[in-house]
């Protein structure tokens, strides 16, 4: 059990709580940065998804887990994002510049679907963003002289003015970095008064108004960055593909990503990493496991669906807080042996928010 | 009286009216209150003391009549705004941020004070520069003030959501002073606490209202409270001000011993023996 003392506010604001903070983190980018030389090419290539997911689920957990507002149709963002990628490099643009067009025209649109979101909330904010994500969709398919319709669009290697990371490898680095840089902004806004604005939304929006944030400006402000987060994945995903069309960006790549950080972990930053480590290694333990199943079970199409839906539940059931809250407990209890008790972390209800002005 | 003169009144009320529907929530209530004074609205359940809170927040839109604070004209701002004129509040029914720790609510108290609206600042937030660290220090700094005062040092990093009610209640006086107030408005503080609390309560207004020179506008039913703290008190019933004046004069007014207790007709027929 660590205990710590205390001297300075600096240790409050800083990133790194202690030295083991340090210590963990240092060894963890210390391992990503070996793995090319470490993990065989497609575990290179799994990983490096892992990353790009995180980098979408990032922007998602800014706007579900921290500003509490729901979208069914972030993959309509990943899209801009992908597609801008696509015809920008396409007309011989740099990676850089393009990732940076593409994150600020995924903003925009964010933008344009935030200001519904003022006047609508829950589940017509949900019902919003799904028909935004059809809209978006349908565009793809339609505007075939930008987006080259059904038929899909290809990609080039990722070209910097100096070298093209055009290796499996040198593409990894491209994505670590990119993730690495969008975690700290995240973690640097929530510790800012952004970032706090957002939570207090999330809790309380007519308290948050009373404290003087405007609730219109921040919530377009969230929604924004979240697609300007997405905007960016998407760009690396188109990339990583070499290939796009219409239907990498659904209604199932939405609902993908909102399972993504439900279960990961709602309102964690440590949640967008694991939902995205859940997301791409969980087909892969499907397909493994089918070698094992009988075969009306594992060659039953829609396995992977079913899956996904008991393990949502379970989830939503067992475990709200998602991957992240589950290491919360296994880490409290092997810090506290062999004093942890059952009852720690039941969840208390809480009856004083039942006539709350809406 | 020198001390109505306009430059003493902090918060002026007009003739406020709102109507929901068919229900006239509150009739031309009208009221001024001084610089450095407590001000507490009384009456009933459903009297509208409340609904004058969320209309002095601009929660709600009068249907008709103006509200003033400081010379600034109340009406023309947007809710978000309030704050940053000098008005901070609490809630009845306690509204934290209760996911987060007592830290990071008293933090957002200082949300006026701090946020800038440039797209500037968001990248100085996302790149954490020296700027942003400084006033992160210095608003922690002030934040320990408040702590210190309400005596909160125990609960810094603790969730809202494990707190019980009557911390609760401190946190969220904690929060609305971190926002530096002029014009503190303060809903039931004393609702859902037991005597103790209540008489550390009664000693907080006096402290925030003498030490720190903030006006206090309150709604309460304890009336040893009222009494204690307040310097002037105003009924209401049924959106209607009945009295107003000092705690005794408004306690002993018959108007407002009939909205609580019905008329003394009405008293009389219940007594076992005649007069």
């Amino acid at each position: 059990m660590r205990f710590i003392f205390k001297t300075s506010y600096a240790q409050d604001i800083n990133l790194a709580k202690h030295s083991g903070h340090v210590f963990w983190y240092s060894a963890l980018i210390a391992c990503l940065v070996a793995a090319p030389w470490m993990v065989p090419e497609y575990w290179l290539a799994q990983l490096t998804f892992v990353l790009i997911y995180a980098v979408v689920g990032l922007g998602l957990m800014l706007l579900a887990g921290f500003t509490g507002l729901f979208s069914l149709g972030h993959a309509a963002f990943l899209g801009v994002g992908a597609y801008t990628q696509a015809v920008l490099t396409g007309y011989g643009v740099p990676f850089p510049i393009a990732l940076a067009f593409s994150a600020a025209l995924s903003a925009v649109v964010g933008v344009v679907v935030g200001l519904p979101a003022l006047r609508v909330k829950g589940i017509y904010l949900g019902m919003a963003t799904l028909s935004f994500g059809f809209i978006v969709e349908e565009v793809f398919a339609r505007w075939e002289s930008v987006t080259g319709g059904n038929a899909g669009k290809n990609l080039k290697a990722p070209d910097f003015y100096f070298f093209k990371a055009d290796t499996g490898d040198s593409f990894y680095f491209v994505c670590l970095v990119v993730a690495i840089f969008c975690t700290l902004a995240v973690l640097n806004l929530l510790r800012s008064p952004t970032g706090r604005a957002f939570v207090a939304i999330r809790d309380s929006e007519i308290s948050a108004q009373s404290m003087g944030i405007n609730l219109a400006r921040y919530k377009t402000l969230s929604f924004a960055l979240s697609a300007a987060l997405a905007g960016i994945g998407g760009a690396l995903y188109a990339h990583k593909l070499r290939f796009i069309s219409p239907d990498q960006f659904n209604i199932l790549q939405s609902i993908d990503l909102l399972l993504m950080i439900v279960i990961g972990g709602l309102g964690s930053v440590h949640g967008a990493f694991l939902g995205a480590m859940f997301l791409i290694l969980m087909p892969q333990l499907i397909s493994a496991s089918k070698a094992y199943l009988p075969d009306a079970i594992g060659q039953a199409p829609g396995l992977q669906g079913v899956v996904y839906g008991a393990v949502l539940v379970a989830f939503v059931l067992f475990e709200p807080y998602g991957l992240y809250g589950r290491w919360l407990k296994v880490r409290a209890y092997i810090e506290l042996f062999p004093f942890y008790r059952k009852g720690m972390f039941k969840r208390q209800k809480t009856f004083q928010k039942s006539d709350r002005l809406k | 009286m020198t001390t109505d003169a306009p430059q003493n009144i902090l918060l002026s009320a007009k003739d406020l009216s709102v109507r929901f529907g068919g229900v006239l929530a509150v009739n031309k209530v009208s009221f001024d209150v001084k610089r450095g004074e407590v001000f507490t609205l009384i009456g009933p359940n459903g009297a509208g003391k409340t609904t004058v809170f969320n209309l002095i927040s601009r929660i709600y839109t009068p249907t008709e009549g103006a509200l003033n604070f400081g010379g600034t004209d109340l009406l023309a701002q947007p809710a978000h705004a309030i704050a940053s004129l000098g008005i901070a509040r609490t809630f009845q029914n306690i509204e934290l941020f209760e996911h987060a720790s007592v830290l990071h609510n008293m933090l957002v108290g200082q949300h006026t004070l701090r946020a800038s609206k440039s797209t500037s600042s968001l990248w100085r937030e996302m790149f954490f520069t020296p700027s942003v660290r400084a006033s992160e220090m210095a608003a922690r700094e002030k934040v320990e003030h408040t702590i210190e005062l309400l005596d909160l040092q125990h609960y810094r990093d603790t969730m809202v959501a494990g707190l019980p009610y009557g911390v609760r209640k401190v946190v969220e006086l904690a929060r609305a002073l971190c926002a530096e107030p002029k014009l503190l408005l303060l809903d039931e503080p004393s609702s859902g606490l037991n005597v103790e609390e209540t008489e550390d309560m009664a000693f907080w207004i006096q402290d925030i209202q003498r030490e720190l020179g903030i006006t206090v506008l309150m709604v309460e039913h304890d009336m040893t409270l009222v009494s204690k703290v307040s310097d002037r008190v105003l009924a209401m019933s049924q959106g209607e001000v009945l009295a107003m004046g000092t705690p005794r004069d408004v306690q002993t007014h018959p108007g407002v011993i009939e909205a609580y207790l019905g008329s003394v007709d009405d008293v009389s027929s219940l007594r076992r023996v005649q007069v």
